[in-house]
């Protein structure tokens, strides 16, 4: 790679369990581009490359994310491309687009609105279509199966997640755009019932509506546009296995692998988009954070998990430690698909390398 | 610092209306395989890949790159899934491009499909969403007013479409990989066929295809040490604009011109007629060859029909246009637009066959989508720039 790129700019709106102002997305979006403009000082023309991530299943229509292109005012037009995953990609490809020198200052965003349907069932569409989803196993289900067989191997307890869900709550009380927020123990947790046991609803990213969005700039422009910038490092994603039955669920190597890839080495704070309360547990160590990193302190993904944009909000609220100095390094992380099976890892640093 | 990429090795299935001898897995995995043999290399080459696909209402299944990672070689891998209307085999071409121009990886595999068989694109064109005009008309029902407008504006002789069909479906017979196969058709035929969304005819419009593609793309490293020619990519583009705005042209759609602009411009194209080789354009109606040959600039407004009607287009004319056949021929939808791109690279790596173009040396790739306002196109060479 011959040139430097940073995150400059970064917004994301309210989590809110139902956004009755919008039915496709775009009155999610267009408060966050003026808000994330404002502070970077642009003009929607002044953005080279726009790359959006979201689903058609789960906005229940085909072309989804057509409509949202209004929300980017692209008369007259724009390079733009959309991903059909969670818009950590878009930044991905955003990322990539900037490297070329094709662009020098790019935008990506995402935006779901999950409160349309029932969500779990929605995801088990993304299974084996001819032998697993005719049996809809919901993606709670199958995350369950994942947590039980941590309890059996003696990799974590039912306490473990609770302490997870506590300390998430907790730490999203400073979080004005958390969905979920409070204080209460993990005992207290316990005492609840199961949604898929062994999961209880503290272990389950909440349902809702959101959207969020970054804008990173190459070296030429980051320092005009933000007083600190944050540099990405490195940043890189794998996938594993779509087959359940072939994959180790207690070993998540393609988010070891990303980690890897993306030389991601010591850092400070990371959050990690973890939508159940074990995949934190997993996903610590598969990336090899150690006890003294800040994990979540936004509360992560259980505390507010809009499909196709939470990863993209871990990512840009790890570059906002580092815009904001509170981290000289942090690492921001995406999940996709059923029981981490994509994952994606992106290191900020307050150092251009 | 942008680095040089090339198509090293093409491949795509047999397009037929139903698949049912394969899983979708299975036929993504036939284009991959043929992609990766044809660059003389196995699935392990492969450092990263890129699907694409239309809605995925369109099989039923949610982002079923998730599910294909393994029939694709993908695990433990990088995997990006592009969605962009019907532009969006174009668009998986590029993507895949920008990740070696980029300098992140070495040879990266760009596959698109559709399985149209699996589902109903129809049902899936025709939800109405809260808040929004439902069309209710489908595609060719979308289309057929821009296409009206685009007669009553240049003056084209109404038979212009039909000639571009007997056009497209012939070449489609010279491609043994085309869905359809009509070698015989004649102009009586296609102006005899039941009229759909006036002026579109039966035998005008685009069948419903099972297919897919795929691209192996590369680095100069890997184009040094692959087994036979490679095609440049010496420029590549795309733009987008909202499907309705106050002074939105849908017969000459401003994103397709400053697409195209963009287009020449990086490639060092200043008289396309006559730098082009042979074009892959995608043209799901008849009529949308001579609206985009004017809207890439290939004949001025209201005169692309005359290069049709003079046959120029043809083989052997000025600026062959789908020697595969095109969309016309085939449409698996995902896939149309990066066949259009495969194309264009085989025709300058001498290896299309019976739809070759003698000589050909630069040819273009072009895809568009949504309500038209999405564009992906490529130029690729036999030469590095």
């Amino acid at each position: 790679m011959s040139a430097d790129v940073a995150v400059v700019g970064f917004a994301q709106s309210p989590c809110r369990v139902r956004e009755d102002a919008t039915t496709s997305g775009v009155e999610m979006l267009v408060p966050i581009f003026a808000e994330v403009f404002r502070a970077c000082g642009l003009t929607r023309r002044d953005i080279g490359f726009w790359c959006s991530g979201s689903s058609d299943y789960l906005a229940g229509r085909a072309f989804s994310f057509v409509s949202a292109v209004d929300a980017i005012g692209a008369v007259p037009p724009a390079m733009e491309s959309h991903v059909e995953m969670d818009a950590a990609w878009a930044l991905y490809e955003a990322w990539a687009k900037v490297l070329t020198g094709e662009a020098e200052i790019a935008l990506a965003y995402g935006f779901g609105k999950s409160s349309g349907a029932e969500l779990r069932r929605v995801l088990a569409l993304q299974l084996d279509p001819y032998l697993v989803a005719p049996l809809w196993p919901d993606s709670v289900s199958v995350a369950a199966l994942q947590a039980r067989l941590g309890l059996e191997a003696g990799r974590w307890t039912e306490k473990d997640m609770a302490e997870v869900a506590a300390r998430s709550r907790a730490e999203a009380r400073s979080n004005p755009d958390a969905q979920v927020s409070g204080s209460v123990t993990a005992a207290e947790l316990l005492a609840r019932p199961y949604v898929a046991e062994p999961l209880r609803a503290h272990d389950c990213a909440p349902v809702g509506d959101g959207a969020a969005v970054v804008i990173i700039a190459s070296a030429a422009r980051a320092r005009e546009l933000c007083e600190r910038p944050a540099w990405i490092s490195g940043f890189a994603h794998q996938v594993d296995s779509g087959s359940l039955g072939a994959r180790d669920l207690l070993a998540v190597p393609s988010a070891a692998g990303a980690a890897a890839a993306a030389g991601a080495g010591p850092v400070e704070l990371a959050e990690l988009h973890a939508p159940f309360s074990h995949q934190e547990l997993l996903l610590r160590e598969a990336l090899g954070l150690g006890e003294g990193v800040a994990v979540n302190p936004s509360g992560g993904a259980l505390c507010g998990n809009p499909m196709f944009a939470a990863g993209l909000a871990r990512i840009g609220l790890a570059a906002r430690a580092v815009m904001s100095g509170r981290a000289s390094r942090a690492l921001g992380h995406a999940t996709s698909g059923p029981a981490l099976q994509q994952n994606l890892v992106c290191v900020l640093s307050g150092e251009a390398s | 610092m942008k680095q040089p990429a090339a198509v090293l090795g093409v491949g795509q299935t047999r397009h037929r209306s139903k698949r049912t001898d394969v899983s979708i897995a299975g036929l993504c995995r036939e284009a991959a395989d043929r992609a990766v043999a044809s660059a003389g290399l196995a699935l392990a080459d492969i450092d990263a890949v890129v699907v694409g696909k239309a809605p995925d209402l369109f099989e039923g299944v949610m982002m079923p790159e998730l599910y294909l990672a393994d029939a694709l070689g993908a695990v433990g891998k990088p995997l990006l899934r592009v969605h962009t209307a019907g532009s969006v085999g174009g668009a998986t071409g590029i993507v895949a491009a920008s990740l070696v121009q980029a300098g992140l990886h070495r040879r990266v595999l760009a596959l698109a499909f559709e399985k149209q068989s699996e589902s109903n694109a129809m049902w899936a064109l025709s939800i109405a969403p809260p808040f929004s005009i439902p069309v209710v008309a489908g595609a060719g029902g979308y289309f057929a007013p821009h296409i009206r407008a685009y007669i009553r504006r240049s003056g084209a002789p109404s038979h212009i479409g039909a000639l571009v069909a007997v056009k497209d479906r012939r070449n489609g017979a010279l491609n043994p990989y085309a869905h359809l196969q009509q070698g015989d058709i004649t102009l009586e035929k296609v102006l005899a066929s039941p009229m759909l969304w006036d002026p579109v005819r039966y035998d005008e419009t685009c069948p419903s295809s099972d297919g897919a593609c795929a691209v192996v793309i590369g680095d100069s490293d890997a184009a040094s040490v692959a087994p036979g020619p490679v095609a440049w990519i010496r420029a590549t583009a795309m733009r987008s604009e909202p499907t309705m705005f106050a002074g939105k042209d849908h017969v000459n759609p401003a994103a397709g011109r400053e697409c195209v602009a963009a287009l020449w411009r990086q490639a060092g194209i200043t008289d396309p007629l006559n730098e082009i080789d042979v074009a892959e354009i995608y043209v799901p109606f008849s009529w949308y060859e001579p609206m985009w040959l004017e809207n890439l600039g290939f004949a001025a407004a209201g005169d692309g029909w005359r290069l049709t009607e003079a046959s120029e287009t043809a083989l052997g004319g000025r600026l062959p246009v789908n020697p595969s056949g095109g969309v016309l021929s085939s449409n698996p939808i995902g896939a149309s637009g990066l066949l259009r791109f495969a194309e264009s690279a085989l025709q300058v790596m001498g290896k299309a066959g019976a739809h070759q173009v003698p000589g050909a040396r630069v040819a273009l790739g072009h895809a568009y989508g949504g309500g038209s306002q999405f564009f992906s196109m490529w130029v690729v060479s036999s030469q590095p720039m």
